[in-house]
This record gives C-alpha cells, sequence and structure tokens, in this order.
C-alpha cells in the first residue's frame, strides 16, 4: 500500500509539471499582448509593460520563475484585474462554484441512489424502466440544452424563480438542477446494475433463508454492497461537474470560477487562465487518487497494485 | 373405464431409440457466427432499432435538408428578422410550434405579407433556420465522425502497440498514457483550441487528442488477453509474421469491443464540438453547428425561444439515440455478457 501511494504520487508530481509546462508554452504561443487597449499603446510602452511584468525574458527564464513562485503558492497577478492576485481572485470565486458543484452532487447522490435501487429492486417493472427513461435522457441530454429548457420555461416564462444570478436559495434551485441531473442519471444506472449484481448473490439468498426481514436484506446486505461501485463513478463525474460548471455559471450568470475561466480566454489574461488551469487540473489528479484509494479502503477484495495479497 | 384406458401409457407407445455413432458428430441446424448472433439479438432490441432508425433519418436529414429550402444558410433579409417558424399543415395543432405566431400570439407572417413557409423560421438576421439547423447537424455529425475515426485509428494503434510487444515497449507506453490521462481533457482542449485558430480542425484535433486514451486501454486489455491463447501461438509457431497475426487475428478478435467503443464516442464528440461552440471556443458564425445555433438561439432564448428549441432537441434526439443504440450494441456483442 505504502509503495502503491509513493508511486502515485510521484505520477502526480510529473503529471502536474507537464500540464504547467503544457499551459505556460500555450499561452506564449497565444496571438496578441495581454494587454487592454493594446492599439493604443505604442511599441516603447509595451516593451516598458513586458520588462514590469517580466515578459521581455528568454521563455525558460519565464518558465523557471513561474514554476519558482508556483511552489510558493503565488500564480502571479491577473493582467486584466488591475494586478490583483490570481489567487486572491480565485480565492474569491472558488467558493462559490465549490457550493454549485457539491449541492449537485447531493442531488446526484440522493435522487441517483434513490431511482437506481427502485429501479434494481423492481427490475422489468414500470418503475425500471421509468427510471431507466430518465436516466438515459440524463446521461444524453447535455446539460447547457437542459439549463436553457428550464431557465425558459421556470423563470422566464411563468416566474417562478430567479433568471439568473447567485444570491438566496431560491436561485440555486435551476442551476443546480441542470447540474445534478447528469449525475442522477450516471448513478441511477450504475446502481440499477450494481443492485441487479447483488440481488442475484449467495449471501442475498442466505440472508433471505435465515429469516431476515425484507428491509433489513435491502438496506443492510443488498444496497451497501452495490455501494461499492459508485464510488468509482464519483471521482470521474466530480470531474464532469467541474466541465459543466463552466456552461451552467455562463447561461446562469454566477460568479464562479467556470464564468471566470471563459472571461479570462476572450481577454488572453495568461496568469489568469493558467492559475485556473492548475487549480482545475490539481483538483482533478487529488479527486482521482482520492477515489482509488478509497475503492482500495471500501472494498477490501481488491488488492491495489504492489500491495499486500 | 375406457376414459381411464385412453389416458393410459402403454409399453407399444414407446420405441427403443437407436444409437448411431455416425450421427452423434452431427450438429442440427445452420451454426451461427458471432456477428450473425449478434445482429440477431441487436435486432431484437426494439429500442435500439428505433433509435438507429431516428439517427438515420436525422443523418438523411442532414444531407438532405439544405437542400429542401431555397435559402442558403448564410441567406440575409432582414424582412424575415425573427420570423417564428410558420408549416401550414401543421398550422391548426395549437401545441405545436408551427403557427407562424410569436410570443405575443401576433400573425408575423400576415403582419409582414410573408407568403412563404419557414418551417423552423429565422434568425435576426433573416437567416432561415431549417437550412442552418440541418447544415449545422451535418457538420457536428461530420465532425464527431472524424474525430472517432481519428479516436480509433491512435487507439487501436497504440494500444495494440503496447500490449503485442509487451516488456519494455509496454512499459514505457503505459508510463506516458498514465500521464496524459492524469491530464484534464478540458484542459488540452482548451489549450488547444486558443492556441490553434477556432475551427473544425482544431475541434476534430483536440477531440481526438484526448479521446483516443480509453480506446487504448480497452484495445490493450484485449491484446494481452489474446496475445496468450493458444491459436496464437499456433499461427507464431506455423511462423506466421507480427503483420499476419495482428490482422488476421488481433483485429477481428478485438473488432465488437471498438465498433462499440466508437459508438460511444460519437456522441462523446458531438457533445464536446456543441460544448465549446457554446463557450465560444468552437465553430466562429456565420458557419453552424449544433452548438453554434444553440449558442445563438440562447442569446434569443427570453424573446424568440423558437431559435434554441430546434438545435436543442436534434441533438438531445441524438446523443440519446446514440446512448441507446450504443447500449444496444454492447449488449448484443460484448463477450463479457454472453453466457
Amino acid at each position: 500500500m505504502g509503495r502503491y501511494i509513493v508511486q502515485r504520487i510521484i505520477y502526480m508530481i510529473v503529471t502536474m509539471f507537464v500540464i504547467v509546462a503544457l499551459t505556460f508554452f500555450s499561452m506564449k504561443l497565444l496571438p496578441g499582448t495581454p494587454y487592454k487597449n493594446q492599439e493604443k499603446l505604442s511599441p516603447e510602452m509595451i516593451e516598458l509593460l513586458n520588462h514590469k511584468y517580466g515578459l521581455d525574458k528568454p521563455l525558460p527564464v519565464q518558465f523557471v520563475k513561474y514554476v519558482g513562485d508556483l511552489l510558493k503558492g503565488d500564480l502571479g497577478v491577473s493582467f486584466q484585474f488591475d494586478g490583483r492576485p490570481v489567487t486572491e481572485i480565485i480565492g474569491e470565486r472558488l467558493p462559490v462554484s465549490a457550493d454549485l458543484g457539491f449541492e449537485a452532487m447531493v442531488i446526484g447522490l440522493v435522487f441517483g441512489l434513490l431511482l437506481g435501487i427502485i429501479a434494481g429492486l423492481r427490475r422489468n417493472t414500470v418503475w425500471d424502466y421509468g427510471s431507466m427513461i430518465v436516466a438515459v435522457i440524463g446521461v444524453s441530454v447535455p446539460s447547457f440544452v437542459l439549463a436553457q429548457l428550464m431557465q425558459y420555461y421556470f423563470a422566464v416564462k411563468h416566474h417562478w424563480l430567479p433568471v439568473a444570478y447567485w444570491e438566496g436559495p431560491a436561485y440555486h434551485i435551476l442551476p443546480d438542477i441542470a447540474l445534478g441531473f447528469g449525475p442522477v442519471a450516471t448513478i441511477a444506472r450504475y446502481m440499477r446494475t450494481a443492485m441487479v449484481d447483488t440481488l442475484n448473490q449467495d449471501y442475498i439468498e442466505m440472508a433471505r433463508a435465515k429469516g431476515l426481514s425484507r428491509p433489513a436484506v435491502t438496506f443492510k446486505h443488498a444496497v451497501r454492497n452495490s455501494l461499492i461501485p459508485i464510488v468509482t463513478i464519483v471521482g470521474p463525474m466530480a470531474v464532469n461537474l467541474m466541465t459543466g460548471v463552466l456552461v451552467i455559471e455562463n447561461i446562469f450568470a454566477i460568479p464562479g470560477i467556470g464564468d471566470q475561466f471563459v472571461t479570462s480566454v476572450y481577454t488572453n489574461d495568461y496568469p489568469m487562465i493558467m492559475g485556473t488551469t492548475i487549480m482545475y487540473s490539481v483538483a482533478f489528479i487529488v479527486v482521482v487518487f482520492i477515489v482509488d484509494l478509497l475503492y482500495g479502503v471500501i472494498d477490501p477484495r481488491i488488492r491495489l497494485a504492489g500491495g499486500e495479497s | 373405464m375406457m376414459a381411464v384406458s385412453k389416458n393410459e401409457i402403454t409399453q407399444d407407445m414407446f420405441q427403443p431409440a437407436v444409437i448411431d455413432k455416425s450421427l452423434q458428430e452431427q450438429v442440427s441446424g445452420p451454426s451461427i457466427g458471432f456477428w450473425s448472433d449478434g445482429f440477431r439479438r441487436l435486432r431484437k432490441n426494439k429500442a435500439a432499432m428505433v433509435s438507429a432508425f431516428i439517427i438515420l433519418l436525422i443523418v438523411i436529414m442532414a444531407l438532405v435538408g439544405p437542400h429542401m429550402s431555397k435559402y442558403g444558410i448564410d441567406d440575409q433579409d432582414l424582412k424575415r428578422s425573427n420570423l417564428p417558424p410558420r408549416i401550414s399543415a401543421l398550422a391548426n395543432i395549437h401545441w405545436l410550434p408551427f403557427d407562424g405566431k410569436n410570443e405575443q400570439g401576433v400573425d408575423v407572417y400576415k403582419e409582414r405579407g410573408i407568403k412563404q413557409d419557414l418551417w423552423f423560421g429565422a434568425d435576426k438576421l433573416g437567416r432561415d433556420l431549417w437550412t442552418r439547423v440541418w447544415k449545422g447537424t451535418q457538420i457536428s455529425l461530420f465532425i464527431a465522425v472524424v474525430a472517432a475515426a481519428a479516436d480509433l485509428i491512435i487507439g487501436v494503434a497504440y494500444g495494440g502497440i503496447s500490449a503485442y510487444f509487451g516488456g519494455q515497449v509496454d512499459n514505457i507506453m503505459q508510463r506516458i498514457l498514465e500521464v496524459l490521462n492524469g491530464i484534464p481533457n478540458l484542459v488540452i482542449i482548451i489549450l488547444l483550441i486558443i492556441v490553434m485558430q477556432p475551427g473544425i480542425p482544431a475541434i476534430i484535433l483536440a477531440i481526438a487528442m484526448t479521446g483516443w486514451i480509453g480506446m487504448a486501454r480497452i484495445i490493450r486489455g484485449e491484446v494481452l488477453k489474446l496475445k496468450n491463447l493458444e491459436f496464437v501461438l499456433a499461427a507464431r509457431t506455423l511462423g506466421a509474421s507480427d503483420s499476419r497475426i495482428i490482422s488476421k487475428h488481433m483485429v477481428p478478435n478485438t473488432m465488437s469491443m471498438i465498433i462499440i467503443h466508437t459508438m460511444f464516442s460519437v456522441p462523446g464528440a458531438i457533445f464536446f464540438e456543441a460544448f465549446l461552440s457554446f463557450i465560444g471556443l468552437g465553430l466562429q458564425p456565420p458557419k453552424a453547428s449544433l452548438g453554434v445555433l444553440i449558442n445563438e438561439g440562447y442569446k434569443m432564448l427570453s424573446l424568440h425561444p423558437y431559435q434554441a428549441l430546434f438545435p436543442g432537441v436534434i441533438i438531445s434526439l441524438l446523443l440519446i439515440c446514440f446512448n441507446i443504440f450504443g447500449d444496444g450494441l454492447r449488449d448484443a456483442f460484448d463477450p463479457k455478457l454472453r453466457q
């Protein structure tokens, strides 16, 4: 186990380095200068500004300096927001995105598990087919199409809920559902398969034969064992949510990190793009790592490579 | 008593079976191969067949649709600006959006004196949405198919080489894959698109660059398993070359996995194209793809919801059908499910 963790951490570091390098050099290939109203600036002024931000040094020097700063937790200053540190902007916007992502995840888990359990228990009934139709739609329909549909129907047309912004609980409902519908569908599908699988196991038969009540068999044995595969998809799902956050924040004008990222791309705000990318990648890598470890802990039948067996 | 004796089973109703050694090896009925068995299962799956039919219909419309209207994809006419959809034959069915009335219930066609029906309406520049939606579907499908094909080629080559040659080659190739897999798709795609000019080649490259990893892993697993089977050993013993073993044994035996995986990478690519276009990193107007149209329609959502409706419905239908059909294919052809 220890060896496996060390090995994984080495991979994480290498991956991170590749990402930082990729991001850094791609940014340098971008056309245009990163300054507002660049057409009004004279070449001399651009040179001066370049000097101020250290953009006149050779690329490798800039890169080494960037990595050095990165290790100290400094992501540089944003070009667009009057020299505010990138970490500060991220710190300001991240909680909103995390909030949105967390709520969508909770919706996904609660309703997804519910649908999946019902479908698995009542296999080949109307309940099952109904849940699976919802699941296929949820997996397939892009979140931005669903978000628009809901925004139009519930907010623009009927004024039941606010159209946009992120102010009170009522503002959370539409974005949460739009973002959470995909996870509901994914979890429901996996849960159903897992339930069907588990219910066919000998130990379920055994539990029934012992005379355990139906709820005891269902919840203590079937559901608990079916949860194992769900743990593996929670990681990729969290990552998908990070992608979804981008468009959902855009549609509902939520001041989160995804919305900021799209703006930064348009305004050539290099440090902001790099900062967000790196933060996103770190989150991604850490989530995948934790999920892999959790999987080994939850299901003792799985032995991680290089572990004791 | 008579009734009872009628039901009685007597000795003379039985005949001893002839044991003929020569017939023991005879198989009754024609043998069913892997493919025909799979297709038979697939045909029995109604949802998958309906999905296949809808996909086919959309593909045909994507090819034929743009020619059915006399307007091109960039023909502007401000007189038709934001014209709601109208199909005269369906105009009286009130829950369908084809009555030519806008959100306020005004018949815009009568108001502006337009005789010609625009089946999907027009956008703010007066461009016919029927033409644009089907042309957009065509472009989205094209991007998806090319990207999926690229996925397939890179993934199969990488996974196949890695597993087939094994040892140090496999080791190094897998380490590289491990690192690549750690990088979020979105990061690669967005970096690539902002470095290259946004457009069809950039999108295809971006989707292909990130999509092949899954395929490579599946193929590697399959080839590793196949490599140790007797028939490959037999072929090698008989002096077959690497290329012959790969083309005659490895490829046909992994074909079902390749097809299933490709069926899932097409909708993935359709989604990613639309996603990129929606956040403004995809195709740039006046070119149309489903994502661009949804984005343009979204800007008019509160006033003219029909503009986002049609591309949204088509992309949703496409993705739903591809997913159901892919599930059907997997159920029909996945060897792990075959007992």
